[in-house]
């Protein structure tokens, strides 16, 4: 047994190996051969399931294809598309003996949906690595995800709905000596698309919990974690006009303390002038601050997050713009908004500089006091405030500017406000009852200058029927109200449940406000999913407009189109 | 169905496949491939272990409080255990887990359950978890998964998605999305488990 484990082993290990141009060539030329290494692997798997090993390998998975059929519809400028229909689809495959792993995703775009980046152009396998775990070092070759602190200096991830993939592509090991104590090191270069990008990233971290690591410590009620970490990326300085610095470092620490309820963690980063087309090529460092306090304890939870950031665009191209190929992340600190109409002025993280100030609270009134009725009732607040940092001249133009790190800028990129209700009225009737307030700076959000700055109020009304264990409709009733931009949305919807399997859905989105009586459109959706077990199968028509997507600060620009979509998700 | 081909026969296909990643392989420089032995010899001393192995992949995440957690560890005694992935800002995660809620301590008490609630907010959303769950009056067992390790190692798709498991580790149903009544139904599933 021990012979064919060590051939299979090497068959995975000599996937790591290929350099970028044997992975371009591989991608087009043995896809198919790709997919049956994946079949024979999981004969492979199961051989040991069956007769050597029992319980002890594991081959899991999942699979999405998201396909549309556009129609032209000139109006909402949904745009003519020539393939007609367009198809975004990926397999991952996992293997796992043991202490050992490896997996693999092909991806295909053909060809991509819109509003994704072109570059996803074909298909072929974007994604491969083998790992394992011995002594408390884990060692990974190939493809790996990866995030220091809260990524201000390093977050490398993936969301799909947003087509972000900036995998890392090369060698990373993770070691905890003892318990405690963790330490990561990485080197390699970063996805962009189907190749790779230009620079080298390299980087380390530590991390310390003291109540781990220190005799004594286990059951205080003070905890105290520290970390620290350094990134630097190599690029080669090919400017024939500049001088570009080629090693970019960035460095972070941070610390969590926790007293019974209260937590309090920052993180604090700094990074080495890196003139790149984001920053417009000024040789200024760049600086980041985040902070939280919280409270929690059964029944009620508060937060307050304070953050800055200057000039922390880092990528490993420092050419590349939208969302490729950063090796870092700046979280947003606004609550992240979900209901439909609340989606239309998302805010999106200014890397160039922000600064601002966030708070939440929820409350839990229980059941039987007079607020909290019979079945209790959910409260939740939030507010947050986000404008540009303060901007002054420096004599050397070529560092930009300067800016006083506690001074807040002219002007006000953001600001929100929300309240929610969340009641059980009934064994059989749940209501949300959501409002949002709204500030927006269109021009610098969006990058669309003159635009103004757009206030809103929103109030959504989201009531859910559950007729019995397999039957509920749940309705929502949502309007806008704005005088600018496009002034009034109001929608609805209703969503019919047929428990385990069925749900069916229909939204009207109106612009019946806009001041151009011939653009009042309705934006329509109906669809149908039917769900099993690990699987989701979902058809639907949808007039859609034009809006951002935005997942955790990082949005994706989505034109307006008219069609029908297929979707077929399954894990394994 | 190219799973139900015999070992012997699968043997021969995978080296007839891979003969030229195997050819590759020779015409590597001599340090990548000592790296790649390595690698092997380094893989295969974990061949020795034997025993039961639970259908929860190996993850590393961090618990509510911040310290490292492997997700291999996950278990409750021999009695089942509920793995469900959500998010803050995800309505219909956020509405299934109120409703298991409502009766998580009557489920708790007749067949020993435990729901391991997996967060996958990421660095923006992680801070408000402890909060929010606190707000909701919630009893799980909340994990944090910021970079979605778990979630990829689970092949988790779209959120939320929830899965069963018996006493002894193994995957026994799971669901994805969520409508009113589907706690009941996962109510009925444990109860069978444990043959109440």
């Amino acid at each position: 047994m021990q012979s064919n484990t060590i051939r299979e082993l090497s068959l995975f290990s000599s996937l790591i190996y290929f350099n970028k141009k044997d992975l371009l060539t591989f991608m087009n030329k043995s896809t198919l051969k790709y997919l049956l290494f994946s079949a024979v692997i999981t004969c492979f798997a199961n051989t040991a399931k069956g007769q050597q090993a029992p319980n002890m390998s594991n081959i899991s998975g999942n699979f999405e294809i998201n396909s549309q059929y556009y129609i032209k519809d000139s109006l909402i400028d949904a745009p003519e598309v020539p393939e007609k229909v367009l198809s975004n689809g990926f397999m991952n495959l996992n293997f796992d003996y043991g202490n050992f792993k490896a997996g693999i995703r092909y991806e295909s775009y053909l060809n991509v949906l819109q509003g994704f980046d072109p570059n996803y152009k074909g298909s072929g396998i974007t994604y491969r690595y083998a790992s394992f775990t011995n002594d408390g070092i884990t060692i990974t070759a190939g493809n790996f995800y990866d995030q220091f602190g809260s990524g201000l200096i390093f977050r490398s991830y993936e969301e799909r709905a947003l087509g972000v993939d900036n995998a890392m592509d090369g060698l990373h090991v993770r070691y905890t000596p003892i318990k405690g104590m963790t330490l990561k090191g990485f080197i390699a270069e970063q996805r962009n698309y189907f190749s790779k990008g230009p620079g080298i990233v390299r980087g380390f971290d530590g991390d310390l919990q003291l109540n781990d690591l220190l005799p004594g410590w286990e059951a205080k009620k003070l905890r105290i974690g520290l970390g620290g970490s350094f990134v630097s990326k190599y690029q080669k300085d090919d400017s024939p006009s500049r001088i570009l610095p080629e090693n970019v470092g960035a460095y972070a620490g941070r610390t969590t303390i926790a007293y019974g309820s209260v937590s309090f963690d920052a993180e604090y980063a700094y990074k080495i002038n890196d003139p790149s087309i984001v920053n417009k090529f000024i040789y200024k460092n760049g600086e980041a601050l985040l902070m939280n306090l919280s409270y929690a304890k059964k029944g009620m939870g508060a937060k307050v997050s304070a953050k800055r950031i200057d000039n922390m665009n880092y990528r490993s191209d420092r050419g590349a713009t939208g969302n490729s190929l950063s090796i870092n992340y700046l979280p947003a600190i606004n609550k992240q908004l979900t209901y439909r109409l609340s989606t239309l002025y998302p805010f999106a993280t200014q890397p160039n500089g922000e600064m601002g100030i966030s708070g939440e609270f929820y409350y839990n009134f229980k059941s039987g006091t007079p607020l909290g009725g019979k079945y209790g009732t959910m409260i939740s607040l939030s507010g947050s405030a986000i404008s540009d940092i303060q901007r002054g001249p420096v004599s050397n133009d070529t560092l930009g500017y300067t800016s006083d790190f506690f001074s807040i800028g002219e002007n006000r990129y953001y600001q929100d406000a929300t309240v929610e209700i969340n009641k059980k009225l009934s064994k059989k009737d749940k209501l949300i009852l959501t409002y949002i307030y709204q500030v927006y700076d269109k021009d610098v959000i969006e990058g669309k200058i003159g635009e103004p700055q757009v206030t809103a109020h929103i109030g959504v009304i989201d009531y859910t029927h559950k007729f019995n264990s397999k039957h509920s409709v749940r309705t929502e009733l949502q309007h806008l109200m704005t005088d600018e931009d496009k002034k009034n949305w109001a929608m609805a919807l209703v969503e019919y449940s047929y428990a385990p399997h069925w749900t069916i859905a229909v939204f009207d989105e109106w612009n019946y406000g806009n001041k151009d009586e011939h653009h009042r459109f309705h934006y329509y959706n109906a669809s149908l999913a039917y769900n099993k077990g690990a699987t989701r199968i979902s058809l639907a028509y949808a007039r859609q407009r034009a809006g951002l997507l935005c997942v955790g600060g990082v949005c994706r620009f989505v034109p307006a189109s008219n069609g029908f979509n297929v979707t077929i998700t399954s894990r394994f | 169905m190219i799973c139900t081909c015999l070992y012997d026969k699968c043997e021969a296909f995978a080296l007839k496949l891979f003969s030229p990643f195997t050819k590759k392989l020779k015409q590597l420089p001599m340090k990548k491939l000592a790296l790649a032995v390595a690698l092997l010899i380094g893989s295969t001393s974990l061949f020795a272990q034997t025993g039961t192995k639970s259908d929860v992949p190996a993850a590393n995440i961090k618990s509510l409080d911040g310290k490292a957690f492997n997700t291999a560890t996950i278990n409750n005694d021999g009695k089942p255990f509920i793995i469900d992935f959500w998010a803050t800002w995800c309505k219909p995660c956020v509405s299934e887990l109120n409703a298991i809620n409502d009766d998580y301590s009557d489920w708790a008490e007749e067949t020993g359950v435990k729901v391991y609630a997996v967060s996958i907010d990421d660095s923006r959303t992680m801070n408000s978890v402890a909060p929010f769950v606190a707000g909701k009056g919630w009893d799980y067992t909340i994990l944090l998964d910021p970079n979605g390790d778990f979630k990829r190692a689970m092949g988790v798709n779209v959120i939320p998605h929830t899965f069963l498991f018996d006493g002894k580790g193994k995957l026994v149903s799971q669901h994805n999305n969520y409508s009113p009544g589907d706690e009941d139904r996962l109510y009925e599933e444990i109860k069978k488990l444990t043959g109440k």
